[in-house]
């Protein structure tokens, strides 16, 4: 079944308009709970209450403030606030293009795919110009009265969008002090770089699976039925002295295994 | 502040204890829900039978396997659900590190040795960087297991959380239409737009909207408009915590 838009934009590039639907490529598979009352096993509410005298204020009542300093709030009004959105705006305006290996990984949120809405030949002539040139676009628009930056990027011949982190959000390891203590020598990182060459290989995510969430709904499964099975205890464990030693071991071991194998 | 989750990476043979930092934080300014009065309110559970407020020992997590009807998990037992083997971040397989497509990644992390691990940890941080490679590893954190990809950044480990394949639309799951034919003109046109329209470096940008609200707070505290006091203590849950600092600290291993 085909997903639904969540939202109907046009890419602007100089004069060419190019209409677009918007589809989350993702979808969430994470095991969701529900928070009960553990004596009536009833999904529990949510409410605002004065912490001295527990007594419910309703929403109608409630203020919001931003904190200046320890107990001390600007109210900021619904007004005010409404007043902070962007100017609505159907155009996803591109302003730049980057060589795709420009953004590090840091940055990228959220992928959308976009679907032509008209103009075909258009959209699918820009999806081939951006993977020719190994590029991606630089966009800026508002959804749901919020800006956006994000990257716009081909991917099997169609348009992507992803949503970028703005620059307060991330933080950069520029910005942060390497760990200090003795440098590892010359053998060692010789020896970890020997390592690190026999686990080379390629990356393909379908090799990956979650498995973890399939034992929580297999649990689940026969927890509903009165069947739950005895789970161990965990225990900690510990770390490696010799570093030496150890990365020698690990290379023959690996070495062993390729040959086995 | 606490790291988000401790534990060992495991290269080979080789255990490189870390503690896990988010790399990333909001940008947008946290509001408080105030009373009438301008007093600062709580969010409390309740129970929708007896109308009373709930203590966190009251309530528990429930699948809800029929209508109204849950199966109990606890704590404990999502804990137990991992095999001991995949609460570490062992890993087995290094891929290069720009080859990994952006469509997976989720959140990053940043990890710092713990427990006298510097020499592992810089070891390990050369030897990737050296080598250009990034780890792929799947482990268990508070309840979810993760996809991630270990970059050696600058001297320091990070760890972006990747989506795992099932997680990802097709352009057919969507419902795109097929691909069409195209002139060759056409797409040496956008071409030449493109080549025209390329910068060298990613400015990141501000959050306006933020920048906005801050202004029209110090707006309305310099006219004393809709400023409010309230006496009394000082709470640990409102503070701000400065990410940089305590990543600082932790990597010095203070």
């Amino acid at each position: 079944m085909a997903a639904r838009a969540i939202w109907k934009g046009e890419l602007k590039l100089n004069s060419t308009k190019i209409p677009v639907k918007l589809y989350s490529a993702v979808t969430d598979r994470t095991v969701r709970f529900n928070i009960l009352d553990d004596k009536h096993r009833m999904r529990v509410k949510q409410h605002m209450v004065e912490p001295d005298s527990g007594d419910e204020v309703p929403t109608e009542q409630i203020q919001k403030g931003y904190e200046i300093e320890p107990g001390r709030f600007v109210i900021l009004t619904d007004e005010d606030l409404e007043g902070l959105n962007p100017e609505p705006s159907r155009e996803i305006d591109i302003s730049e293009f980057l060589a795709t290996d420009k953004i590090t990984q840091q940055w990228y949120e959220r992928p959308y795919y976009l679907g032509p809405d008209g103009n075909e030949q258009d959209y699918f002539a820009f999806a081939e110009a951006l993977e020719k040139t190994d590029r991606e676009g630089i966009a800026h628009w508002v959804m749901r009265n919020k800006a956006y930056v994000g990257a716009l990027r081909a991917h099997e011949g169609y348009l992507m969008l992803f949503t970028l982190r703005n620059a307060q959000e991330v933080i950069s390891a520029e910005d942060l002090t390497k760990p200090g203590g003795r440098a590892p020598t010359a053998k060692e990182v010789n020896m970890a770089k020997h390592l690190i060459g026999l686990l080379e290989g390629e990356f393909d995510p379908a090799d990956y699976k979650d498995e973890y969430r399939e034992r929580v709904m297999e649990f689940i499964g026969k927890k509903a039925k009165g069947r739950a099975p005895k789970l161990a205890a965990v225990r900690p464990k510990r770390a490696t002295a010799s570093l030496d030693s150890v990365l020698a071991k690990s290379i023959n071991a690996l070495k062993k295994g390729k040959r086995a194998a | 502040m606490r790291p988000f989750w401790s534990g060992t990476i495991t290269f080979g043979l080789v255990s490189v204890p870390v503690n896990l930092f988010p790399a990333t934080q909001s940008s947008r300014a946290a509001l408080r829900m105030l009373g009438p009065e301008g007093e600062p309110l709580s969010r409390k559970y309740y129970s929708e039978k007896t109308e009373r407020d709930l203590d966190a020992d009251e309530m528990v997590r429930g699948f809800e396997i029929d209508k109204d009807k849950y199966v109990i998990v606890t704590d404990e037992e999502l804990e137990r659900l991992a095999p001991e083997k995949t609460r570490d971040i062992d890993l087995t397989k290094f891929v290069k590190a720009g080859e990994i497509p952006p469509l997976l990644f989720e959140r990053g992390y940043f990890l710092t040795p713990a427990a006298n691990s510097e020499k592992a940890y810089k070891l390990l941080a050369e030897a990737m960087k050296e080598s250009g490679q990034a780890g792929i590893a799947t482990f268990v954190m508070r309840g979810k297991e993760y996809l991630v990809a270990i970059f050696s950044d600058n001297g320091i480990l990070r760890a972006e959380t990747m989506r795992f394949a099932d997680e990802l639309r097709s352009p057919g799951d969507v419902g795109l239409p097929e691909k069409k034919k195209v002139p060759a003109a056409k797409v040496r046109k956008f071409e030449t737009l493109i080549k025209k329209k390329t910068k060298k470096t990613f400015k990141p940008v501000v959050d306006e909207q933020t920048q906005r609200l801050l202004k029209l707070v110090k707006k309305k505290q310099a006219k004393r408009s809709n400023v409010v006091e309230v006496q009394g203590e000082e709470r640990e849950d409102g503070k701000v915590i400065d990410l940089v600092q305590v990543l600082k600290k932790s990597l010095a291993g203070r």
